[in-house]
């Protein structure tokens, strides 16, 4: 494990990649490695690239490689595609768009399965954006699985999120709907050259003329395939970025995801705490006998575990009392 | 639970005859793993990189255009190169018996060749991959 931190650290990648490894897969060391790269993190400014399946989330995030490579940026790429509900496995396809850069050492890029984590993202996604972080690269781009309607968990993450929209899906209803439609800093239609982008934009612009807030999200028409569109789009995340810099919402933002990142912990270490308390499977056979209910169960292993259980009570009636 | 195991299906060469590695590639999806696929016309160098990058147990290469003597050697020199011989490198594609002992010998561990099954192939990944 001291091989790879010190690896990591001075940018080797193959350290780079066990060390994701790691993280990934819960192995021995995670802590440690985390540890030791935490200090480091923080610094890389993180663009989130969501949207629906076939939509051109890969292609524009080759393209924005391309560019930001020629401005001398290192690039970290975390491309998410979904586990098999069934068989558990997963085909990773986003990089057969990246495959210019593989050879780029500047470009550091790796897939990740959903593993039936829900919200668009992996479990580990934020573990691997602290290596990327740590390793140096200067941006990291997380691209979601394709998403529908309400995978919006990168919104927490990103400093930007960009939300690829394309002609065809829907109609104005679609869009004034929430969830999706509402995390974007930015919008990118892609596929503009196909009929009824204009309509699209159009649309969402009438959207955005309702959306209150300090931060109007623009609308960038791309055809990422052709190149077309893709600076502005890069000149429009830059854009917001100073306004996410200067309103501090950056800090603010890894303020909040490690405080996420601690209740996720705290939440898997209670699970397991209570799952180990001898009345457990007991109780559990008592619920599904409709004994008592899920809530009055929970209430009684955190008594057990000797947890004050007031603040239990959500949607509960302590929670009525206020 | 098992380790789940990462493979990366790659065309390297000419051809664009994907349909056997996109084949393979839905079997190991569905016997559990997690399969990274790149598309056609890699190089070697592409290949490897990508392997190192994403940490993959092992490597598949496919080639139909007759090249394989050239490219699947190449892939295995560049990992040992890189520090990362200790990915396991297979291949299939439409390789000549007289080629098969050959190309073990310079460090692919398997060829499966037309008419083999895709169980073959995630019997072969689990037994080594899992050791």
């Amino acid at each position: 494990m001291t091989k790879i931190i010190e690896g990591l650290v001075k940018g080797n990648v193959r350290s780079l990649a066990k060390a994701i490894t790691v993280v990934e897969n819960d192995r021995p060391g995670k802590k440690e490695l985390l540890k030791a790269v935490f200090p480091q993190t923080g610094n890389a400014y993180l663009i989130g690239i969501t949207g629906p399946p076939g939509a051109g989330k890969s292609t524009l995030t080759d393209k924005l490689i391309t560019l930001l490579r020629q401005q001398g940026k290192t690039v970290g790429v975390i491309a998410v595609d979904p586990s098999s509900p069934f068989s558990g496995g997963a085909i990773l396809g986003d990089r057969i768009r990246m495959q210019q850069h593989a050879l780029d050492e500047g470009v550091f890029i790796r897939s990740m399965a959903t593993r039936s984590h829900l919200g668009g993202l992996a479990k580990a996604t934020v573990d691997v954006i602290h290596l990327l972080d740590a390793a140096g690269k200067d941006v990291i781009i997380v691209e979601t699985v394709g998403v529908g309607q309400d995978e919006v968990d990168i919104v927490k993450i990103a400093h930007t999120t960009v939300v690829v929209m394309v002609p065809g899906l829907g109609d104005a209803i679609q869009i004034a709907k929430a969830g999706v439609m509402e995390i974007a800093d930015i919008f990118a239609v892609n596929k503009a050259d196909r009929e009824g982008a204009d309509k699209l934009v159009n649309e969402l612009r009438s959207m955005l003329d309702m959306a209150t807030g300090d931060w109007k999200p623009d609308i960038f028409q791309t055809v990422a395939k052709n190149d077309q569109g893709i600076a502005d789009l890069l000149a429009g995340i830059y854009q917001h970025r100073e306004f996410v810099q200067n309103a501090g919402l950056d800090k603010e933002k890894f303020k909040s995801n490690v405080q996420r990142e601690l209740c996720t912990y705290l939440m898997d270490g209670i699970v397991e705490l209570a799952q180990a308390c001898a009345g457990y499977e007991s109780l559990v056979q008592a619920i599904y006998q409709k004994e008592m209910t899920p809530l009055e169960g929970a209430e009684k292993l955190f008594q057990e575990m000797g947890i004050n259980n007031e603040w239990l009570m959500v949607g509960g009636d302590n929670a009525e009392k206020g | 639970m098992a380790k789940r195991i990462k493979v990366l299906v790659a065309k390297p060469g000419l051809d664009g005859h994907d349909r056997g590695a996109r084949v393979v590639a839905r079997a190991l999806r569905d016997a559990g793993m997690e399969v990274i696929y790149t598309g056609i016309r890699q190089t070697p160098e592409q290949i490897v990189a990508t392997a190192i990058q994403e940490d993959v147990d092992a490597v598949g290469l496919s080639c139909l255009s007759g090249a394989h003597n050239n490219l699947f050697p190449k892939v295995v020199a560049l990992l040992k190169e890189k520090g990362a011989e200790d990915i396991l490198v297979f291949g299939g594609g439409i390789i000549p018996d007289g080629d098969i002992a050959g190309l073990k010998k310079a460090g692919i561990k398997e060829i499966f060749r037309p008419g083999s099954s895709t169980d073959e192939t995630i019997k072969f990944l689990t037994d080594h991959v899992n050791q």
